[in-house]
């Protein structure tokens, strides 16, 4: 398979996932956009590790262990943003983000 | 004893520093002793190194205390040059002033202890200065002590600060001496440029070798005269002198009769070379001289306060000294500089009696008679009356006749108007003398009451300056007596490297004899023709009419002062207040700050709360980022 056909879908799971977090009230959903752009990421970096070791550079099998790395911290950010989002809604009911602006002025 | 010579000037300074620090602890005794014994002890060093210079065959002496700047190849030392003139300068100062500041313990009585101490402070730092001038090795050690006794002088002319009319007489005093002063400045830099050095003993020498036309030195010479016009009070720059009797009398007494004023004409003496040989300059010395010398003895002729008077004498007499010093005559200078001083602190420290005895009166009009109750002060007021008038025996008749003489010499006109000056002169002088002390008392019965002669403090400085004034002529007897001229003989030294510039003219012993016998007669006539007007004044009240208006008036000379000078800058100070800086500066400074307030308020919006917005502006912020990282 072209490694381009890679490159596109991780730009449109990319594109998409920016889009949802700029665009959605919803926390929870924020953060599922997120991981989809960090998922975008790590299908590119796989992508790109198998191109270039086919290529003849072995050294590149590193990306597929910097995935490993990028999913890690994404576990963690995970928690902490779902511990916020918690304690949020015990705290206003809601995870719409707009009822959020308490640092206005 | 010369290597002492900076216990002159410090001994005064240390008197300086113990009334002004301790002015709220010390008591009036006190203060009087070490106000007084600082400059009496200095008297007695300067009498000490008098006699070391009187040794023939002396050479000047130069005391060096300290680098003082350094810079390149110009090297100005804290220096003091003892030589003939800057010993007899010495002796002026430190013997009047001693006089002056014993007459202040009494005069000064009224004051409270700090004021007391105060005024006592700065009549000490007034000695030091004025000794740091006449000491200094070079121009800019001389400029120190110039500006220093400006600074005193206004500091003492508006010592009863309390009265805004003393204030600003004290500041037009300071900055006529200012404007002065720039000029001397800009002939310090002058002489700098030229010769590379401030000090006389290398600058003078020089000096000869620019030649007879030298512009330069022209330049020079008129930059240190214009220092000298400001301080010795010549025209232009002589109304802060009469507005100065706001002042104590013995302020006025010492500083603007016997010293201060006295600093432009010492100048000139101590750089004669220059002015023997800058072209066009002799002229013009002479000329400012005889023109301050008229106009002043015409506006005393009408003055009605006993220190106005006394101010425009000194003023005009000054114009003599410049009128000598104008045709070469230094000697003839420095020896009306020193009689000068005795007469003139004389009739300052005499009417000083004399409105101290009438609680404070100084309108002529309302005094005479008073010779009845103050026989002291009234006999020595006389004497300097008679001095100053150049009465034969008396020193002013030997020094003014000196004087004329050599402007006859130089030319027959200058002499006649300045003989005019001194007719004039012998003339207000009786007028005030006959007003005050002769005639009916005039004044309020409360203030006839009062009348009564000063106690010994005042008493005998007067006794002591009237036996000065008679005595002191006797130094310098012109050649026609007979005797040898001592002081000529003194001062030849200073005055020898001018002596082949100078036209010498020399006038014949009948000549002589009958300027003096000339002078002379007319003078009497004037004090006859003052006693006849003046003897039984009576104030008939009526308002002054005509010329005697203008000259009552000064000849409008601070009104056209005023409308010149004056109004122009305030008006001009009013703009920069009004324009420049409200809707300049003001608006510039203010517009900076609304400019970040504006700023700051268009910032604020960014903090709106809403974590879609923060969201948002952190995704441009990386898209930026990526955009920067990739054109570095």
């Amino acid at each position: 398979m072209p490694v381009q056909y890679y490159i596109f879908l991780s730009i449109a799971l990319f594109c998409i996932g920016i889009m949802g977090v700029l665009m959605r009230r919803n926390a929870i959903i924020i953060f599922m956009c997120i991981e989809l752009m960090l998922n975008a990421v790590n299908l590119l970096l796989v992508a790109f590790s198998k191109m270039w070791v086919d290529a003849g550079r072995i050294d590149a099998a590193s990306a597929q262990l910097f995935v490993f790395f990028v999913m890690v911290v994404a576990a963690a950010e995970v928690s902490v943003g779902l511990a916020i989002i918690v304690m949020m809604y015990r705290n206003t009911h809601s995870v719409d983000i707009n009822i959020l602006s308490r640092l206005k002025n | 004893m010369i290597h002492l010579v900076w216990l002159v000037p410090f001994l005064p300074l240390l008197g300086f520093l113990i009334n002004g620090l301790g002015r709220r602890y010390l008591s009036k005794p006190l203060t009087g002793i070490v106000g007084s014994g600082s400059v009496v002890a200095a008297f007695v060093i300067s009498l000490l190194i008098f006699f070391e210079v009187r040794t023939p065959g002396f050479t000047p002496q130069v005391v060096t205390l300290f680098d003082f700047i350094s810079v390149g190849s110009l090297h100005i030392p804290f220096a003091f040059q003892v030589d003939q003139l800057s010993a007899l300068f010495l002796l002026i100062i430190t013997g009047v002033g001693s006089l002056i500041h014993i007459y202040s313990t009494s005069y000064m009585h009224d004051e409270p202890n700090e004021g007391f101490a105060r005024y006592f402070a700065y009549l000490n730092l007034f000695v030091f200065s004025m000794l740091i001038l006449v000491l200094g090795a070079n121009y800019v050690m001389m400029f120190i002590g110039w500006e220093g006794v400006g600074l005193c002088s206004y500091l003492l002319i508006g010592f009863w600060f309390k009265n805004i009319e003393y204030n600003k007489a004290a500041n037009k005093a300071f900055i006529m001496n200012r404007i002065g002063d720039f000029g001397f400045l800009l002939g310090i830099f002058l002489l700098i440029q030229q010769f590379g050095s401030v000090t006389f003993s290398e600058v003078l020498p020089q000096v000869a070798s620019l030649g007879e036309n030298s512009g330069v030195l022209f330049a020079i010479a008129m930059l240190l005269f214009i220092g000298a016009m400001g301080k010795s009070a010549q025209i232009p720059l002589y109304t802060w002198l009469p507005d100065a009797m706001a002042g104590p009398t013995p302020v006025s007494a010492l500083i603007h009769a016997a010293t201060m004023v006295t600093a432009g004409i010492y100048m000139v003496a101590r750089s004669n070379v220059m002015y023997s040989l800058a072209p066009h300059i002799q002229t013009i010395v002479t000329l400012v001289g005889l023109v301050t010398a008229l106009l002043a003895a015409s506006i005393a002729l009408k003055q009605n306060d006993i220190k106005k008077v006394l101010a425009y004498s000194t003023v005009s007499q000054l114009g003599y000294m410049f009128i000598a010093l104008g045709v070469g005559a230094y000697t003839a200078a420095v020896f009306h500089v020193m009689t000068h001083a005795f007469f003139k602190a004389l009739l300052f420290l005499g009417s000083g009696s004399v409105i101290h005895a009438m609680g404070g009166e100084q309108d002529i009009r309302k005094m005479g008679g008073l010779k009845k109750w103050m026989p002291i002060t009234h006999f020595t007021f006389l004497i300097g009356c008679l001095a100053i008038a150049g009465i034969p025996g008396l020193s002013g008749f030997f020094s003014k006749d000196e004087i004329l003489a050599h402007a006859f010499g130089y030319s027959p006109v200058i002499y006649g108007l300045a003989l005019i000056g001194a007719l004039m002169t012998a003339f207000y002088m009786f007028r005030l003398y006959y007003i005050t002390f002769t005639g009916k008392f005039r004044g309020t019965h409360e203030q006839e009451h009062h009348l009564h002669e000063s106690p010994a403090a005042i008493t005998f400085p007067l006794i002591v300056l009237a036996i000065l004034s008679v005595i002191g002529g006797y130094v310098g007897m012109p050649a026609v007596f007979g005797v040898p001229n001592l002081l000529a003989e003194y001062l030849s030294p200073i005055f020898a490297p001018s002596a082949p510039f100078l036209h010498e003219h020399h006038l014949s012993h009948s000549l002589e004899w009958g300027l003096m016998g000339l002078s002379t007669g007319l003078v009497i006539v004037m004090i006859l023709w003052a006693r006849s007007k003046f003897a039984n004044y009576t104030d008939n009240g009526q308002p002054t009419t005509g010329f005697a208006k203008v000259l009552e008036n000064k000849w409008y000379v601070d009104e056209l002062y005023d409308a010149i000078i004056v109004k122009p800058l305030m008006s001009l100070s009013k703009f920069f207040q009004d324009v420049v800086e409200r809707s300049g500066i003001d608006a510039l400074v203010n517009g900076v700050g609304a400019a970040v307030k504006w700023g700051g308020g268009r910032a604020r919006l960014l903090q709106n709360g809403q974590v879609g917005f923060y969201i948002f502006a952190m995704v441009i912020g990386m898209i930026v980022l990526f955009v920067i990282s990739l054109f570095l």
